[in-house]
């Protein structure tokens, strides 16, 4: 349910009576600070959570403001017209607005509209709309007249209607109203007359108007105290053709019909609309929230002092004047709902069991209408677009002169500290320059070389080859296995050449500069496995499982077969130390094509070839031992895995591992692996059909006839 | 009207809604122009070679591009010719393929158009140059969709693999403003052909020839990892299909283009729980209708007493008269159905199969009174003013005076028929109704929404009933509200005026409106307590929700009589054993 908090004064100082007193209340780009423009000479921004200012600026005597002054979301400057030609634009450093940037144009502003997505718009009062940026690019230009004689504005606003604004302005002529709307995207005008309807003789005194996806639902509240909604197409059939639009009634007589003056209206949000005014012909002012759907008064305020027919709403807050104060009246409302309306909403009872479940409507999440409102609607906690996305926080500046200068102990200091702060959606491209700024520093001073930041970094998670492109070649100089490892388990797009260079090192390195460096040894499992006796066993019933017997061997089976004790030796003990299987592992793991790999993986030596080959075989081996095919640990490689690279070095090097001796054995094994593959393969496919027939046969049992009658005992 | 041009094979709207492309056969490009009473030929398009199959509007409208077979071209629209023609590589994975189809295109607002093609590709051209820009290659087999989100941030591709791809603009470094298409996010949901994407500010939606709807939300727009960030997955309308003659065991199956009657067999033995029965006398076949002309069927019914069907397509209306004799049924076609009755969105009859009543397209609600082969038309309930919205959802109380009538979002209206005129309306609801129906004897209208939520009002009293207030009071159980699929239908026992039966796709209930509400610390799917327990334990565990899940999936359920039920499931294996085979994908070996 709708509710008013209790109210607050905003200005200790008294306004100048009358409509005079104030002439606007406008968002800053800060949440909570809101721009006060009061008539006459003086801006004020305001702090609303601690009702105090922030700042006030005036013009000199003799000049008059003429128009609420605004905030450029883009610039984070505020905007304020004079005499109603003169532009002002400062921002918040500025003392004295005589000094700040002016821009005096060649017609005269109505008002200039400002919202968040896209830069201000201007809007004479001659019905002409203009961008800022264009304006002050050329300050004299020539502004066209739109309206014809005596027609005014009245009222307008801004949408955004899908990243492009929406103006709408409504003017009267000779008691008649128009309403003209502009969109960008199609730089179109077209012109609307209001059609009144039944109650020609009311008179419109106050518009408010929302948006959805192809409307603008504009509402107005007539003399005769109702409140009337018409709806105006964004995009008209026809924009040349002036059409007319219906207005229907929405709310009967919220304020007294007799109501002169102090009455506004004001949409909060898709149900509701708040209403300043008299209720009852000899009451006193009151402002009143309704809900537009029930038809219903949810809640009202007494308003003693008067008020001035003025009424605005941002954010959770309701500004207007009360007496000669400016009034805030904080505003909260769930979303309404018949189960509301009828009794209580069901809360969730225990917070942290489980969140209360509810429709989900994928249309509304993201609020392009009244932003915070609809968030709350769909209670979907959505992650805000931050308008600061473009400027990296000021920690990342420090960061990087830190960089350019310091020692690494330093470096790592305020990389702690930028770490520590909150992610922004841009923060792997924030990590990239970082790490890129670090390793231009390692080009010009080769000494410097900050292992620990680097680490540190790629241990975000969310670095790429891509972001930062000379990190693993400086490892590779430095043959840095560690942090080669870890590159390799992070990043997912490493080209294959650095892939090969990679495998080159990690084949060529000795064992005692393995020693000394620290490596990630989860991929590894135990490389003593007690189950060695057993091998011999193993292979054999493997052999069994696929192939009926050894009738189907070849010579060679027989010839392994004859000194099995070799074989096993051979193959149950690890060709590498474990170090340097892991890095192997990480090689194993990384992504790659085979069309790029193969070239590279030729300029391998022969005997490092035959290395990595025993190896795979060996993991092979090991991988066979067990039903599921799989190597134990934590992070093991798979199968797949290994056959690859199997295939991938043999093919790339098949002529020079054929002509080596020590090769030979191994050719022979895997020759006879490739054979018991490709009986796994069959036969797999073998059981899979014979798999469905069988799931086909139990479809059958389970089915019920096509028709069927059984008896149920129901509760 | 015609085009002209042969098939249609693609059609879009201009942004500002006034002007309607149409791709053609004869691979001609067609304008029209969209007024509100009807749409007009304004001109055409340079001619190209083949068919057009995809066409896209830049969004200010000046610009169209549009894909055929082996190339795209942009149109001005303007002058009508093409500014460019730009030709896709037929080569596919090295090997020429014989022709190269675009099966869709998106026209950005920089200029870029997005083209995905028979070839397995998804690229990327620069409409002002006429120059492909890049090239993803992301599928064996054809990619069939594509849906750009309105920030043009991100897109997603269907495939005939059944997979969706997510394509994003991702900035490339921090300090440029350089972004760049990035392929993001493969999901495998579908086992067939992906032949439309859609794609909402939070979620990704998809279907295809495997018969389901997809929804797949996206989780970088979703901080709290709960219930609602889970996938949907719809497979079956959520729409009542099938109509039931209580009189005459009837049951009236709704097909795309066809009805079939079946009359219910049945027994002459008894059992307990469980037991499936002899049948003494099987199920018949007893009609097969088929329609004329392509139109599919929107809606149709049948009578309770048997003897009336009717059912509409989206420009015709059918009623037909049903006469048995012994074992013979003839069927009659009732003619000179009068014009106002063109097309209908939902046919019901009342009670006593007296009256007939039809939701038409323009929102109004036709009475007819049914005669022995004739009709008469009684009256029409105009919809209120101001309001354009057609009603869907019908029902009538059994007493033949009430007749509830609810669109999608304008609450529902009850009507008075003796009378003929609005006796009330329930408010308003954020949800949509997915069932009605009136009680027999209370006339209380209960109300099923999507979001789950089940409401009773009193007609006669004008006012929500004290068993709805309370349950709105407590809520419902949070597993009631997690369900999926929406009510579809609610029936009541003429005997036991407690009691509410309805069902949705995976189960059927039965409230039983005389004890306690579950809370959320009591289980919601209790099973029927075996019969040696204590009277004392069945009372304490025993709630108003008696639900089964022993009928899925369930499409239509309802009471024939006192002591029948019928319930009418649609396995999924025989829908696909219907579909054409998937794109076979071997999982062993090379």
């Amino acid at each position: 349910m709708a509710a008013l908090e209790e109210e607050f004064t905003l200005s200790t100082v008294p306004l100048g009576a009358g409509p005079n007193g104030l002439l606007g209340v406008e968002q800053s780009d800060k949440t909570d600070q809101f721009l006060v423009t009061h008539g006459g000479r003086t801006v004020i921004l305001y702090k609303v959570s601690d009702q105090k200012p922030l700042g006030s600026w005036s013009v000199k005597q003799g000049q008059i403001i003429t128009c609420p002054a605004v905030c450029n979301f883009q610039t984070g400057e505020f905007i304020v017209v004079h005499d109603n030609k003169v532009l002002r634009i400062w921002n918040t450093e500025d003392v004295n607005l005589d000094k700040v940037f002016k821009a005096t144009l060649s017609a005269e502003i109505y008002r200039i509209h400002s919202i968040q997505g896209t830069e201000p718009l201007v809007l004479f009062k001659e019905g002409a709309v203009r961008g800022l940026e264009a304006l002050l690019a050329e300050p004299q230009q020539k502004i066209e007249t739109v309206l014809s004689d005596d027609e005014v504005i009245k009222w307008t606003k801004v949408f955004m209607v899908f990243r492009h604004p929406v103006l709408i302005f409504i003017t009267e002529k000779h008691g008649n109203h128009f309403a003209y709307i502009q969109t960008f995207s199609s730089r179109t005008l077209s012109k609307y007359t209001l059609f009144h309807g039944q109650e020609e003789k009311s008179v419109i005194q106050n518009f408010t108007a929302s948006v959805d996806r192809k409307f603008i639902s504009l509402m107005s509240l007539s003399s005769d105290g109702c409140v009337y909604e018409t709806s105006i197409p964004i995009h008209p059939r026809d924009p040349d053709e002036n059409q007319r639009v219906v207005r229907s009634l929405l709310l009967k007589t919220v304020v007294a019909g007799n109501a002169r003056s102090g009455v506004a209206l004001t949409v909060l949000d898709q149900d509701h609309v708040a209403v300043l005014g008299p209720p009852l012909p000899a009451s006193k002012e009151c402002l009143s929230i309704w809900n537009t759907k029930f038809q219903t008064l949810q809640t009202s305020r007494e308003l003693p002092q008067g008020t001035s027919g003025q009424l605005w709403y941002f954010g959770e807050n309701l500004f207007m004047l009360h007496g000669k104060f400016l009034t805030v009246i904080p505003y909260k409302c769930e979303v309404s709902s018949l189960a509301g309306a009828l009794g209580k909403l069901k809360h969730s009872q225990d917070p942290g069991t489980h969140t209360v479940p509810h429709f989900v409507n994928w249309e509304t999440s993201r609020g392009y209408g009244f932003g915070s409102q609809n968030s709350e609607q769909s209670k979907r906690i959505l992650r805000r677009r931050k308008i600061e996305v473009n400027v990296p926080p000021p920690a990342f500046e420090q960061l990087l002169s830190t960089i350019k200068n310091d020692s690494e102990k330093d470096i790592e200091v305020e990389l702690c500290k930028f770490l520590a702060v909150k992610r922004t959606p841009d923060f792997h491209t924030i990590v990239g320059d970082i790490v890129l700024e670090l390793l231009g520093r390692h080009t010009t001073e080769p000494s410097f070389y900050p292992r620990n930041s680097l680490m540190q970094l790629i241990q975000t998670h969310v670095l790429s080859y891509s972001l930062c492109p000379g990190l693993m070649e400086a490892a590779l100089e430095k043959t840095d296995v560690q942090m080669l490892q870890l590159c390799l388990q992070q990043f997912p797009d490493i080209p294959e050449s650095i892939t090969c260079a990679c495998l080159k090192l990690f084949l060529s390195i000795s064992d005692d500069s393995l020693q000394e460096t620290e490596i990630n040894m989860e991929s590894v499992s135990d490389c003593s496995d007690p189950v060695q006796e057993k091998m011999d066993e193993q292979t054999e019933i493997l052999q069994n499982g696929f192939n009926a017997d050894e009738q189907n061997c070849d010579s060679c089976d027989r010839k392994l077969n004859q000194k099995p004790q070799d074989a096993a030796e051979e193959t149950t003990s690890c060709p590498v130390v474990p170090k340097r299987a892991a890095l192997l592992n990480a090689i194993l793991h990384s992504a790659y094509s085979e069309m790029f790999l193969l070239p590279h993986l030729k300029d391998i030596p022969a005997q490092h070839v035959t290395l990595f080959l025993q190896y795979l075989y060996f993991l092979y081996l090991k991988c066979s031992e067990n039903a599921t095919m799989t190597l134990p640990g934590l992070h093991p490689p798979t199968l797949n895995q290994i056959m690859d690279w199997i295939c991938l070095l043999l093919d790339a090097n098949f002529t020079v591992v054929v002509m080596i001796p020590e090769a030979k054995r191994l050719l022979l094994s895997l020759y006879k692996f490739v054979k018991s593959q490709i009986c796994i393969c069959s036969e797999l496919n073998k059981i899979e059909v014979s798999f469905r027939e069988l799931q086909k046969l139990n479809q059958e049992k389970n089915n019920r006839e096509l028709y069927s009658i059984e008896v149920l005992e129901l509760f | 009207m015609d085009a002209f041009g042969g098939p249609i094979w693609s059609m879009a709207v201009s942004p500002c809604g006034s002007q309607l492309l149409v791709g053609c056969e004869d691979g001609s490009v067609k304008l029209f122009q969209i007024t509100p009473d009807k749409i007009q030929f304004e001109r055409n398009f340079d001619r190209q070679k083949s068919r057009i199959l995809s066409l896209s509007w830049h969004p200010s409208g000046t610009h169209i591009a549009a894909g055929s077979i082996d190339y795209i071209s942009v149109f001005d629209v303007k002058s009508g010719s093409a500014v460019h023609k730009m030709l896709v590589d037929r080569q596919y994975m090295g090997v020429s393929k014989r022709k190269c189809i675009i099966w869709g295109v998106a026209f950005l607002s920089d200029g870029t158009v997005i083209s995905v093609d028979s070839a397995g590709k998804v690229q990327f051209w620069d409409s002002a140059t006429g120059t492909l820009v890049k090239n993803h290659l992301i599928a064996n087999a054809d990619v069939q969709s594509i849906a750009v989100s309105d920030q043009e941030d991100s897109f997603v591709v269907g495939t005939a693999e059944g997979t969706v791809f997510h394509f994003q603009l991702v900035s490339v470094t921090s300090n440029s403003s350089e972004k760049q298409w990035v392929r993001t996010k493969p999901f495998q949901h579908h086992t067939h052909d992906v032949r439309a994407v859609a794609h909402s500010p939070t979620a990704l939606i998809s279907g295809g020839t495997d018969t389901h709807l997809v929804i797949r939300p996206l989780m970088e727009k979703v901080e709290v990892k709960n219930y609602d960030a889970a996938l949907r997955k719809i497979t079956f309308p959520h729409r009542r299909l099938i109509s039931c003659s209580k009189k005459r065991h009837l049951l009236l199956f709704q097909f795309a283009h066809h009805l079939e009657l079946w009359r219910l067999g049945s027994t002459v033995a008894t059992g307990k729980n469980g037991d499936t029965l002899p049948l003494s006398k099987d199920a018949d076949h007893l009609l097969h209708l088929k329609t004329k002309g392509p139109e599919n069927i929107i809606c149709s019914c049948i009578s309770p007493c048997g003897s009336w069907i009717a059912y509409s397509t989206t420009s015709r209306f059918f009623l037909y008269r049903l006469n048995y004799e012994h074992d013979n049924i003839s069927l009659q076609r009732v003619s000179k159905m009068p014009a106002f009755l063109r097309s209908a969105l939902q046919i019901l009859f009342s009670e006593d199969s007296t009256k007939l009543f039809v939701a038409s397209n323009q929102g109004s609600l036709h009475i007819i009174r049914l005669l022995e082969g004739s009709f008469k038309h009684l009256h029409t309930l105009q919809p209120q003013s101001g309001t354009v919205e057609s009603m869907c959802l019908l029902a009538v109380s059994p007493d033949g005076n009430w007749l509830a009538a609810s669109g999608t979002s304008a609450g529902v209206h009850v009507y008075n028929i003796k009378h003929l005129k609005l006796h009330c309306t329930v408010p308003a609801y954020n949800f949509p109704v997915t069932a009605l129906a009136i009680a027999p004897n209370t006339n209380n209208l209960v109300i099923a929404h999507s979001d789950q939520q089940v409401f009773e009002y009193s007609i006669p009293d004008k006012q929500y009933t004290e068993w709805s207030r309370t349950i709105q009071k407590q809520g419902f159980h949070y597993l009631w509200l997690q369900r999926d699929t929406p009510i579809t239908h609610i029936s009541f026992h003429p005997k036991r005026p407690m009691h509410i039966l309805l069902h949705d796709a995976y189960m059927f209930c039965i409230i039983d409106k005389s004890l306690p509400l579950p809370n959320d610390k009591t289980l919601l799917y209790n099973p029927l307590p075996p019969t040696n327990e204590s009277d004392v334990i069945r009372r304490r565990t025993a709630h108003a929700f008696k639900i089964s899940k022993i009928y899925k999936p369930l499409l239509f359920m309802d009471l024939l009589d006192e002591r029948t039920l019928v319930a009418v499931e649609r396995p999924l294996d025989d829908i696909i054993a219907q579909l054409p085979p998937p794109i076979k994908k071997k999982k062993f070996g090379t």
